[in-house]
């Protein structure tokens, strides 16, 4: 193994980009309890994923795709999947991840609240004893959500932009990414847990719906219909993603960010050409 | 106050130039106009309406791909109809890439969260080609509804030919020719309670935004605010679907519109704040941030 690991150091070097962009930002994949789905929704960004790493983002570390073996640091750490506590290395990997990175991103539902991991019970060959597994935030703290089972490719494009006009762009750009950002942030400070009862809650029970359905289209299992105008949801087949709750508009709500929606869609058009 | 009426590049009145469309239209016929002249040009694959439920005057949305089925959505409702459900639906089963959907202001505001946090909207951020956002006061259940017409104003509901606020009542005409006026004082308490902390009057975040007021009977105010919504406006109009006037020309004109949205956004304001204070040390949530 240690002989391996040298080996990997080498690759890295010689494979080092002849004229890199000096005003990229860092980022990497981390790949926990996850599926996967969460980095395949990165790709199908499609030509919009080499846009990103040509311009604005240096790939750091990718299980899948980078051929690193270890966190390095970067800027921005998208860490997919939720963390198996009986997993020795997949502690040690989040809390390495927190120690190197600046921003901490968790992506997609199950590094955000668990989600279908929610569900595990172990039993798996061949770590039968992996059976617990807890959303990152339980473990470090987060700086940033995004939901989703599996996040959109365009809700991480939009993120993407975003924090690379944050930590790049002039003052202008700086204001209005930190406003984008918010809510997101928000989130990764509100809790661990979601699931439909978050609509309950949180909009239905506090008099807030007004019967729009973004509920019921963003749920990944359709366990969402209106009945009489309202949303009500199986229960049974929900699988605690957050995405209801995330894209309900009373939820939350940023005038600053909504009101601006036309110019904020101008600027991620611009620079995803 | 000053951003009550939303960005806009222009506002007139207007009304379709189209006799068939006019005929069962709410007000200038605009909504169902500009669909059908988007959907003949290719702007728009289909268009997300609100449709006809499975009981008299129950609202639901409807994905329109004909001219046939869009003249068949024509009117207001005045109940519940959950449009963004079907937003992601479109862009699948139905596999539109260039979207038109119309619905009320909070379901603008839905839709351009849809867009910008695109949380559980695969792909649908970038196909929507068209949205068309309606004025509203308030809307209502269909329980509600149910309600005014047949204890409120004593009719069955599939004999009304037409809903309307106006002039500070809830009118219901029936098919064979009966208006019943109920003030605007009963019609309140059963109106839907997510309403009361609704901010936006003109659904300011529509490409188009259109509604009666301000415009004289049978006319609609029409405001255009962005870029996609000005390139389909202008070719619509110079194409002679509709008919138009600045604004300032109307009367009441846009005095009364600003005075209806301060008139709303106020008091939901105030309830807002009420809210915060709603219990002992205690209050209720608020949206926004
Ligand atoms: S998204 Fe929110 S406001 Fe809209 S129907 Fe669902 S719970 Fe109600
Ligand atoms: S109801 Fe659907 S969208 Fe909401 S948390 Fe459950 S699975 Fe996710
Ligand atoms: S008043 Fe506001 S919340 Fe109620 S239906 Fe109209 S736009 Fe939606």
């Amino acid at each position: 193994m240690p002989s391996d690991v040298k080996m990997e150091k080498k690759v890295e070097v010689s494979k080092k980009e002849e004229k890199p962009v000096s005003n990229k930002i860092t980022a990497g994949h981390v790949h926990l309890s996850g599926c996967t789905g969460c980095l395949v929704s990165v790709a199908d960004n499609y030509n919009g994923l080499f846009k990103l790493l040509d311009d604005y983002v240096d790939w750091v570390y990718d299980l899948t795709l980078a051929d690193v073996r270890h966190v390095p640091e970067m800027d921005v750490a998208f860490v997919e999947g939720s963390v198996c506590i009986q997993d020795h290395e997949a502690v040690e990997e989040i809390k390495t991840t927190r120690k190197k990175s600046k921003i901490v991103v968790a992506l997609g539902g199950c590094a955000a609240y668990g989600n279908i991991t929610r569900f595990a019970r172990g039993g798996q060959h061949n770590q039968p004893q992996h059976e617990s597994f807890l959303p990152i935030g339980d473990i470090i703290d987060v700086d940033l959500y995004i939901p989703g089972c599996a996040p959109t490719p365009q809700q991480i494009r939009n993120v993407a932009v975003m924090a690379y006009l944050l930590l790049k762009g002039n003052d202008d750009q700086k204001k209005l990414a930190g406003n984008y950002l918010k809510p997101l942030m928000n989130l990764a400070k509100r809790g661990t847990t979601a699931c439909f009862c978050d609509l309950m809650y949180d909009v239905i029970n506090q008099g807030l719906c007004m019967g729009c359905g973004s509920c019921a289209a963003a749920c990944p299992v359709r366990a969402i219909t209106h009945e009489w105008g309202k949303p009500q949801g199986q229960r049974d087949l929900c699988i605690k993603c957050g995405a209801c709750y995330n894209q309900c508009p009373r939820s939350w709500y940023s005038f600053d960010v909504m009101n601006e929606f036309e110019g904020i869609m101008d600027i991620i058009d611009g620079a995803m050409k | 106050m000053g951003m009550e009426l939303g960005k806009y590049k222009t506002c007139v009145s207007a009304r379709s130039t189209d006799k068939e469309i006019l005929k069962k239209a709410q007000d200038g016929g605009i909504v169902t106009s500009l669909f059908v002249y988007a959907l003949e040009n290719g702007i728009i694959d289909g268009a997300i309406v609100s449709g006809q439920g499975d009981r008299p005057w129950k609202a639901r949305p409807y994905i329109a791909t004909t001219k046939e089925e869009l003249l068949a959505a024509r009117g207001t409702k005045y109940n519940i109809s959950p449009q963004i459900s079907w937003l992601k639906e479109a862009t699948r089963s139905y596999g539109f890439d260039k979207l038109g959907i119309v619905g009320v202001c909070c379901q603008m505001q839905a839709l351009r969260k849809a867009q910008l946090y695109p949380v559980g909207m695969r792909d649908v951020p970038d196909k929507v080609a068209l949205a068309i956002g309606i004025f509203c006061m308030e809307n209502f259940p269909y329980k509600s509804i149910q309600q005014l017409v047949e204890d409120h104003a004593g009719q069955k509901m599939q004999a009304v030919k037409k809903m309307e606020i106006g002039k500070g009542k809830f009118w219901v005409t029936t098919e064979r020719g009966n208006t019943i006026a109920l003030p605007l004082k009963i019609t309140h308490k059963y109106e839907q309670p997510g309403c009361h902390v609704c901010l936006d009057y003109v659904s300011n975040l529509g490409d188009i935004s259109t509604g009666s007021v301000g415009s004289p009977d049978g006319w609609s105010t029409v405001f255009v605010r962005t870029k996609k919504g000005e390139e389909t406006w202008n070719k619509a109009v110079g194409a002679g679907l509709f008919e138009t006037k600045p604004i300032e020309q109307v009367k009441p004109g846009l005095e009364l519109v600003t005075k209806l949205a301060n008139e709303k956004i106020t008091k939901n304001k105030k309830h807002i704040e009420e809210r915060a204070t709603f219990g002992v040390n205690k209050g209720l949530r608020n949206p926004y941030i």
